[in-house]
């Protein structure tokens, strides 16, 4: 028995700012002194705040500690582990209230959030199935194994209203009862877990932090669909999350909860992993099946779909990893427990990785409806150095922007597709006024570009001639016919390609397109990038009588590009600098270097 | 895994073990034990252990045992507090292990404070 917990994040954000020295040093401090009996040490999942890694919590207290150091290890051991003084200065500074903490769930980070698919992220020990039990772990299998038909499964999760969450937001128990109609003497479960969005984690996050849920979830509707083996697709880039969920498969495997007549029911169900082949296309359910029977990932025409023919031609569920979290909840607890929360359309919660500009870099899970200013804002933090909010970027390259306009707007996938964007896999990055829009959608779009996988010519092509004209644009030598051009293209590109890569990948050009309409004809018509963000269209220049001549600029210049005039402005005792504007490579630089602000774009 | 009873053990076991971890949702009795120098020189850290080995023997939820540091009564450690929900406070001063196990089962789990180990009785 330990009376005290520390846990510590091992999830990728947190593992790459080192929190696996930080648990050496923590077992090397509490060993010597003598403590390794009563403190237990355990690296969990994610916790959200990815902006403060890495995160510790140590219990009873409920402290939560940030921004750890391994040179503040012996301090928390010392202090607070050994003599039960806890550390102040380490402590998440909004949990820090006068005389006590405040418990985490209290801070304008947790206090929104509902967590359903994340609730055992950075809660238990994603390697120890045991503590995924003691959350009521398997416990959702073991009720509909012995308690519930294949078709109570399905109808709970019809009745709960549950959408894919992996972007195209279908209903799911719908899903699974086409796959249950199709008869076959072998049909599969499959897991996509190639999380591609750029900007996008959280499934990622939930295989690192809460592995079994995943296995208890493909189990279940292994049971409700008929299918007797499933594989989970997932990235090879993401080695934690791979390594985590095999132990969670051996380890299911070796308690009887994997493998022949599970719980005494009859049913076998057996799991396992495939690797992504590292292409973006993969993420399209027909390309990934095609990617784990061996061959070349890449989509085919639907219908038929899987349900009917899927992975090696028998009838197959397809499921995102967020969305296969959700379903024990909903087995154990009944679909009213997840009806009740979002909105009419949209049921549940969702997680959202937040990026950009914004203060509270992380995941959140949200219940459906939650207004993006109180992601942004309340949860977010807000924008970093007091910039303004300027758009937030939805569901990555298949996306489409939300502008400050539309900050009150309740997020659900009907309300997102009616302005234009889409829920996507959750992916959420948030731009401040210094980024151009147009250079946001020729980002989104060289992703495109490179991604697509070149089985249909208007994705393959189409999208290489809509980068151009962007680049034609950016680079100030666009006309207005090219954004009339630009736009008949968009929608020939999405109407005509064969999957939901081609078909979306348009999204961003036409969505900053409708918001943010004058910030391309800036481009075009006065040759301007009002953000400063489209190098060809900024020159950099010096404010001759601001600068004091202290040259840390041209020492700086890459390309000495900056030399000494004649001219001393009054005041000043050296004279001032001047940039040649031909070997000028705009990359900003001097204006980082100047303390006196003399440099303009 | 052949049966529910089977899984519903291994969960009430683990659970036991991750009691600790319910901070947040802890409305139960609270154990503090004094742990400044001047309390693990008296012997503090066998009454800890104690403590912590009664309560896992006896599977005893919803109590949290935490330390503190120095109380300012240096010769009456090891002190131990029990602070129970909507009650005063009780201190045990002098403490052993012996003490304290007796002070689990008495005060934690039957809910009668032990009288004699108080500071009250001892600085009497």
């Amino acid at each position: 028995m330990y009376r005290s917990h520390v846990l510590v994040c091992g999830g990728t954000g947190c593992t790459s700012s080192h929190s696996g020295e930080l648990i050496d040093a923590l077992n090397a401090n509490i060993k010597e002194k003598g403590l390794e009996e009563e403190i237990q040490v355990v690296r969990t999942g994610c916790f959200g705040l990815c902006a403060l890694g890495p995160i510790m919590i140590v219990y009873p207290e409920g402290c939560f500690y940030s921004e750890v150091k391994v040179e503040d290890i012996p301090e928390i051991v010392e202090e607070h582990l050994l003599k039960g003084r806890i550390v102040k200065r380490l402590l998440y500074s909004e949990t820090v209230t006068e005389d006590a903490v405040k418990p985490l769930n209290e801070t304008n980070f947790y206090k929104k959030q509902h967590r359903v698919a994340l609730r055992n992220c950075g809660v238990i020990d994603p390697e120890n199935i045991e503590e995924y039990i003691a959350y009521d772990g398997y416990q959702a299998l073991a009720k509909a194994l012995t308690q519930m038909t294949p078709q109570d499964v399905i109808q709970t999760v019809i009745d709960s209203g549950l959408r894919g969450r992996g972007g195209g937001g279908f209903p799911t128990g719908r899903k699974w009862s086409f796959t249950a109609a199709n008869q076959a003497d072998q049909k599969y479960v499959v897991c996509n877990a190639d999380e591609g969005d750029p900007g996008a984690f959280m499934d990622r996050s939930v295989l690192e932090g809460d592995p079994h849920c995943i296995v208890e979830a493909m189990a279940l509707c292994g049971y409700a669909t008929g299918a007797t083996e499933g594989y989970v697709y997932v990235r090879a880039e993401y080695p934690i999350a791979v390594q985590r969920l095999q132990k969670a498969i051996d380890d299911a495997r070796a308690y009887g909860l994997l493998g022949k007549n599970i719980f005494g029911s009859g049913f076998d169900f057996d799991l396992f992993i495939r690797l992504g082949a590292g292409a973006f296309v993969c993420g399209e359910e027909t390309a990934l099946m095609t990617s784990i029977e061996g061959n070349r990932g890449e989509p085919r025409p639907r219908p038929p779909y899987p349900a009917v023919k899927g992975l090696f031609g028998k009838p197959t569920t397809e499921n995102n990893v967020e969305t296969f979290a959700n379903i024990p909840q909903i087995i154990l607890h009944g679909a009213e427990f997840f009806n009740t929360m979002g909105t009419e359309t949209s049921k549940g919660t969702k997680v959202f990785a937040l990026g950009g500009k914004i203060n509270n870099t992380g995941l959140v899970e949200v219940p459906m409806g939650t207004t993006l200013r109180e992601i942004v804002e309340d949860i977010g933090g807000g924008i970093p150095n007091g910039k303004k909010f300027k758009a937030a970027q939805s569901g990555g390259p298949s996306g489409g922007c939300l502008p400050a306009s539309l900050l009150d707007i309740e997020i659900d996938y009907d309300n997102l597709v009616a302005k234009g964007a889409m829920m996507g896999s959750g992916g959420l990055i948030v731009m401040d006024e210094d980024d151009c829009m147009v250079d946001i959608a020729k980002f989104f779009l060289k992703f495109t570009v490179d991604e697509s996988c070149g089985k249909c010519t208007p994705c393959r092509v189409g999208t290489r001639r809509l980068l151009e004209i962007l680049e034609k644009i950016t680079s100030g030598k666009g006309t207005m016919e090219d954004l009339d051009r630009m736009e008949k293209l968009c929608h020939y590109i999405k109407e005509n390609s064969l999957c939901g890569l081609g078909q979306t990948a348009p999204n961003p050009v036409l969505s900053t397109y409708q918001f943010f309409k004058d910030e391309y004809i800036a481009h075009v018509v006065d040759k301007k990038c009002p953000a400063g963000a489209c190098k060809d269209l900024v020159t950099f220049s010096i404010d001759k009588e601001k600068c004091i001549g202290c040259g840390i600029c041209a020492k700086n210049c890459p390309v000495d590009a900056i030399t000494r005039t004649d001219y001393i402005a009054p005041g000043h005792k050296l004279a001032s600098f001047t940039i040649d504007t031909d070997k000028c490579v705009k990359c900003g630089v001097c204006i980082g270097n100047c303390k006196f602000k003399a440099v303009n774009k | 895994m052949k049966s529910l009873e089977e899984l519903l053990a291994i969960k009430e076991k683990a659970q036991a073990q991750m009691a600790a971890r319910d901070a947040d949702g802890n409305d139960g009795i609270r154990v503090v034990v004094g742990m400044a120098t001047c309390g693990i020189a008296a012997g503090a850290r066998p009454v800890l252990k104690a403590i912590t080995d009664e309560i896992a023997k006896r599977n005893i939820k919803n109590v949290a045992v935490s330390q503190t540091g120095c109380i300012g009564m240096c010769q009456y450690e090891p002190i131990v507090e029990v602070f129970e929900p909507g009650k005063e406070k009780v201190t045990y001063v002098q403490m052993t292990a012996e003490k304290a196990v007796k002070v689990v089962t008495e005060h934690v789990v039957n809910g009668k404070p032990v009288a004699e180990y108080t500071v009250g009785a001892v600085t009497e």
